[in-house]
């Protein structure tokens, strides 16, 4: 019945990451009890609704030994019940102090702050130098633990990854964290799922799980700052970008954007998707983002901007060059 | 002091005369004309408003969530947008909760207790208008606000700060928290008038443990209402006031809590599940006695578990916060309670099909609704232990399955039996029996319908679809299960309209059904169809849960005023007659009341300064309304008698 | 269902009124109360909440001077009094002495309610400086409320009892008028406690 019609995997069942993979441990038993429960009681309601012999007169039975009959079986489903019930709860229980114990030692550390309708990732690193900001797209070396720091920025964002770990809420004066780990390398998709206002469609996340080297080497590439322009073209769109409304929202390492409230774009270019998951990273995507993101993101914060065909020709080329 | 016109005090005899019933009938009618429409506070009359008013907001909230299955039908759907579709599903969620499941059930109640009863009146009969027009005029106030593009659009829980002023500036959200504040207000009223009714206005010898279990459930519903509202009442007057004139209640900037909204919207919120669902278990114990031709297994252990029910829903709000920053060793403590609260309930649905066993099934449209509450409630309630679990929680909150477990569990739980209701009391309100074979066309294209559009929902979920998206990309693979679920939604709406039409139908062409058609065991069988204005022509006296089938003969009630608007009133406990009380006529104040309140509300949401100046016709008209006139006076002095 | 024509309970002799829960007053009454109680329940507990979970709490080094609002706790102790008088009065059917008990008890009130400008006076912050500001004008204002409307009533039923020809059930109403004060004295006790003495702890 489930379709899976891209390679990125968002099944809570698919359990990927140690988190989900305990949680779907879980699921399992509870599906068949409740399984169970559900057909003991149809199988007794069709019984009961079935059943020949009974009393055809004419009189309502206002006073027969029914209820004594009766008290023997209710007692003993109920029993039953509570058997069940007991068996469920220890399961829960169980299952919990086992999420609570993934370990989180020598974890990477990362903070992710929500934003209407955008993930901002910093990577920490004990070393300040060698700590990176990107956004919507995270990723994660395998087999090592890594520490989320969860925050919000604005009102409640709540991240999820369902192939990785439960959901955890970003609630703005009262951060939380959550640990990850996953052991093999693949492609993950996640949103928000706390209702948090026009776009909260749109506020997709993209996990990629690396082998560890491939891991290193793209943080290596993080932490560079934004590649200088290559070509004229690109460099009178880095001089637009400087010096028109980009630079006042977004930042560009190495340059004069210096912009606080949307996303880093010091390596846009090396990111598949555009505006929190909703445009492929594609050259025409990313022109029609700039001059109508409202097409794509009704009520998005970053304003339509317009510009002649040149000028939005070198901003793109120079956008796409920032690898 | 003024000589008082007094008229003449006649007593009812036994058995009852024509002249008693003509002077009953004189006595309890509501004046005539569009006056004595505004001025009604017979209970039949108000009931019958309040629950065709809360079927036409159960039609208006179907009617959106239609658009939204709808836009949800394919992915990347442009019918509506984020802007309307925020506010369609806010509106429905709201429009469900606060303008249909709550105050339809009370407005069964406040036409049906007073006759399962045994009762003339219901206590309070005018709070009780001045309850149905406060819940009119919010309901009015709410799709107001929609159609003047000011529908609240930050979902029907509202959290803040996405309702905060900040992040919702405009009056979409006052319109909300004001909608609260009306219909909690009418939902509060009603709860102390069904206390109140239950509690002392019982047919002499109606013991509480000869009580029906209908009127037990709906006991335990109105204390529930009296304990939970309040917190919702309390959070969106905070709400309010941080919109309006600045406070910091939920500002983490000022040493504010967003999740003390969360606490108090749940502490409400999860005990509002199961003041939805009780009283459809009311509606269930009612029918299945009746069509199994004998008395419910079990009387004891069904009350108990209502009352138990009543205390545990209040101690599992944290399960709706298990993905929040909340300490975890407590919630686990909340993941056992939750937990709990299926056994009183599993002992109602043994004792049940135990009623079914031993029973002489009648298989009519009634019981129809009634037996798809087994499954469905059943698979809600299942996936509710599974919610209840913190680690499972934590991947199912927020999605699909949660939209599917909770329309199980309420539509399950609460419609099916409301639709049983309809079909069984219909001949009650209007003296006509409802179309069996659309009843049944009616059932098989909600049943098949709802799996149809529901079930789907769960694999959604577990997919990773989150609720209140307003779209979603083609390339997550959702399409087909959404497409399935929204040709379940058009298969409800075209039960809807076939119940809709079967009821116009029948209201002219029904068959006649006479006082008594399913042949049941309560009171209010013991009356003709519709009831006489004043109920019955002469009380009842009872001796067991089911009068009608007692083989001992009841006797009746001798020496109650008809020229007067006289009550029986009970002991609390043993139901023996105490004292006799003057019941107050109709009176257009309720309805000048209720629309000073409304200002007062909608003013607010504009100025603080409404609550002051509109504080003055509030007063007047409270005062107005208490203010005893001669004719009243009158008639209290011709019958009072110190103890 | 084969009624006995000639079996009937006759009621023609019961009372038209009675005291405490005999009454349909009394119980709608306790049903206000209980919604009440919840409300100021819930108050207190945001309070709380807030306080636990507020870096500093009161905000700032100004606290809520207690004089006005200790003189009023000794007021509204003191108004139980005449309040207790006018029921008893009542429930003895002496009509002049439970009106003007019913009066004694108005007098109170007012006073009360004067004083209780200075009380809000007195608290040392505004309902929009912090959450703190919020909780404790909130818990205030509440039963402000409860105050007004009780002294409304109060007055009203004075005023019917004293212009309108009398009918007996008014001792019930003023029994009950008098259970209610109660209930607004008893409500402030623990909110006094909460907003004066609380942050000194």
């Amino acid at each position: 019945m489930i379709e899976q019609t891209s390679g990125d995997l968002h099944a809570a069942l698919t359990a990927v990451g140690v988190g989900a993979q305990r949680i779907a441990a879980l699921w399992w038993p509870s599906l068949w009890i409740c399984t169970l429960v559900f057909c003991a009681v149809i199988a007794g309601l069709v019984l009961a609704l079935t059943r020949r012999g009974r009393a055809q007169d004419g009189s309502t039975a206002a006073a027969d030994d029914g209820d004594r009959r009766a008290r023997l079986p209710i007692a003993a489903a109920v029993a039953v019940s509570v058997g069940l019930l007991v068996v469920l709860m220890a399961l829960s229980v169980g299952a919990d102090r086992a999420l609570a114990k993934i370990d989180a030692a020598g974890a990477v550390e990362i903070e992710v702050i929500g934003h209407q309708w955008w993930w901002e990732l910093r990577y920490r690193d004990p070393d300040p130098s060698r700590s990176f900001v990107t956004a919507n797209e995270l990723h994660l070396p395998a087999g090592r633990p890594v520490l989320l720091k969860l925050s919000a920025a604005d009102v409640i964002h709540s991240f999820w990854l369902p192939t990785l770990a439960g959901k955890r809420d970003l609630i703005p004066g009262s951060p939380a964290t959550l640990v990850l780990r996953v052991d093999t390398p693949g492609r993950h998709r996640g949103q928000c799922a706390e209702f948090c206002g026009l776009q909260h469609a749109h506020m997709g996340l993209l996990a990629i799980v690396e082998t560890p080297a491939a891991w290193a080497a793209w943080a290596e590439r993080q932490r560079r700052p934004a590649a200088p322009p290559g070509d004229a073209r690109a460099a009178r769109g880095l001089a637009l970008v400087e010096q028109g409304s980009c630079a006042m929202c977004h930042n560009i390492e190495g340059t004069r954007a210096n912009g606080v409230h949307g996303p880093d774009l010091s390596h846009l270019a090396s990111r598949e998707r555009l505006a929190a998951g909703t445009l492929a990273n594609e050259a025409a995507n990313l022109a029609a983002w700039i001059t109508n993101p409202h097409r794509y993101k009704p009520g998005v914060t970053m304003p339509a901007l317009t510009y002649p065909a040149a000028d939005l020709d070198a901003i793109v080329a120079y956008l796409s060059e920032l690898e | 002091m003024k000589a008082l016109a007094s008229t003449p005090v006649r007593r009812n005899s036994v058995p009852p005369t024509p002249e008693d019933r003509a002077l009953l009938d004189a006595t309890w009618r509501d004046p005539p004309g569009f006056r004595g429409w505004c001025m009604a506070v017979n209970h039949k009359s108000i009931g019958r408003r309040f629950i065709i008013t809360a079927f036409v907001f159960f039609a208006a909230g179907g009617l959106l969530a239609a658009l939204m299955r709808w836009q949800l039908a394919v992915p990347d759907n442009h019918v509506l947008g984020p802007d309307t579709y925020n506010q369609i599903f806010t509106l429905h969620g709201s429009t469900m909760m606060f303008l249909f499941a709550v105050p339809v059930m009370q407005a069964v109640a406040v036409y049906l207790l007073p006759l399962t009863l045994g009762a003339r009146a219901i206590a309070f009969p005018r709070m009780n208008a001045y309850a149905y027009w406060v819940y009119l005029f919010g309901g009015l106030l709410l799709f107001a606000g929609f159609v003047f593009d000011a529908g609240p659009d930050a979902g029907w829980f509202a959290y803040v700060p996405l309702s905060g002023p900040e992040y919702s500036p405009g009056k979409r959200v006052d319109y909300w928290a004001q909608l609260i504040t009306f219909t909690e207000l009418s939902a509060l009223l009603e709860a102390i008038i069904i206390v109140t009714t239950v509690m002392k206005l019982r047919a002499p010898g109606m013991t509480l443990t000869r009580m029906p279990l209908y009127a037990w459930a709906m006991l335990v519903t109105a204390c529930m209402v009296i304990f939970a509202m309040p917190a919702v009442m309390f959070a969106s007057t905070a709400l309010l006031l941080d919109r309006l004139v600045g406070t910091e209640f939920f500002n983490p900037g000022e040493d504010g809590e967003p999740l003390l909204w969360q606490h108090l919207f749940w502490f409400f919120g999860h005990p509002e599940v199961y003041l939805i669902f009780i009283p459809g278990l009311g509606f269930m114990s009612a029918i299945i006695a009746t069509f199994a031709r004998r008395p419910i297994v079990g009387y004891v252990p069904m009350v108990l578990s209502l009352v138990a029910t009543g205390f545990l829903a209040f101690g599992l709000w944290v399960h709706h916060m298990f993905a929040t920053t909340l300490p975890d060793a407590g919630k686990d403590i909340f993941t056992i309670s939750s937990m709990l609260i299926a056994i009183p309930s599993a002992v109602q649905i043994f004792c049940w099909i135990a009623t079914l066993w031993l029973g002489r099934l009648e298989f009519r449209t009634p019981l129809l609704f009634v037996l798809a509450f087994f499954v469905i409630l059943v698979l809600g309630g299942l996936t509710g232990l599974q919610l209840a679990s913190v680690p499972l929680d934590l991947q199912l909150h927020d999605t699909y399955f949660v939209v599917a477990h909770l329309h199980y569990v309420l539509i399950g739980g609460a419609v099916f039996p409301l639709f049983g209701a309809c079909y069984y009391w219909f001949p009650k309100f209007t003296g006509r029996l409802l179309d069996e074979r659309a009843g049944r066309w009616h059932f098989w294209l909600w049943f098949v319908g709802f799996n149809l559009s529901f079930f789907p929902m769960h694999l959604l979920g577990l997919d990773g679809m989150p609720r209140r998206v307003y779209t979603y990309p083609a390339e997550m693979g959702w399409g087909t299960l959404n497409l399935l679920a929204t040709a379940g939604a058009v298969l409800l709406a075209a039960g809807v309209l076939v119940f809709g039409g079967n009821v116009l139908r029948s209201l002219r062409h029904g068959e006649r059904a006479g006082p008594d058609p399913w042949r049941g065991g309560t009171l209010e069988w013991a009356t003709e169809s519709p009831p006489s204005p004043a109920n019955f022509d002469a009380l009842w006296v009872v001796h067991s849960a089911y009068p009608l089938w007692d083989p001992q003969p009841m006797a009746r009630v001798s020496g109650l005023a008809t020229s007067h608007r006289e009550v029986l009133v009970t002991t609390p406990g043993v139901a023996r007659p105490d004292t006799r009380v003057i019941f107050p006529d109709p009176s257009p104040w309720p309805l000048a009341a209720a629309l000073a309140t409304a200002v007062l509300f909608v003013g607010s949401i504009y100025t603080p300064w409404a609550v002051v100046w509109a504080m003055i016709p509030v007063a007047a008209t409270l005062t107005a309304w208490f203010w005893p006139s001669a004719r009243e006076t009158a008639e209290h002095l011709d019958v009072e008698r110190a103890p | 269902m084969t009624p006995e024509p000639n079996r009937a309970l006759d009621v023609a002799a019961l009372p038209s009124f009675g005291f405490g829960h005999r009454s349909l007053t009394w119980w709608g009454l306790q049903g206000i109360v209980a919604i009440e109680a919840t409300v100021f329940a819930l108050a207190i507990g945001s309070y709380l909440y807030l306080a636990t979970h507020a870096a500093r709490w009161p905000p700032t080094e100004e606290l809520p001077d207690p004089i006005w609002g200790s003189l009023n706790t000794a007021i509204l102790l003191a108004s139980a009094w005449p309040n207790q008088i006018a029921r008893r009065r009542a429930e003895r059917y002496d009509r002049r002495s439970a009106q003007r008990w019913m009066l004694v008890c108005l007098a109170f009130a007012v006073v009360f309610i004067v004083l209780r400008v200075f009380e809000f006076r007195s608290l040392g912050c505004r309902w929009d400086s912090s959450a703190y500001g919020s909780i404790v004008w909130m818990l205030l204002g509440l039963h402000t409320v409860h105050l007004v409307t009780d002294t409304w009533d109060t007055a009203v039923l004075a005023l019917v009892c004293y212009t309108r020809p009398f009918e007996t059930r008014r001792f019930v109403d003023i029994s009950e008028n008098a259970v209610y004060w109660y209930f607004v004295v008893a409500s402030w006790l623990p909110i006094y406690a909460v907003i004066y003495w609380l942050p000194r702890w």
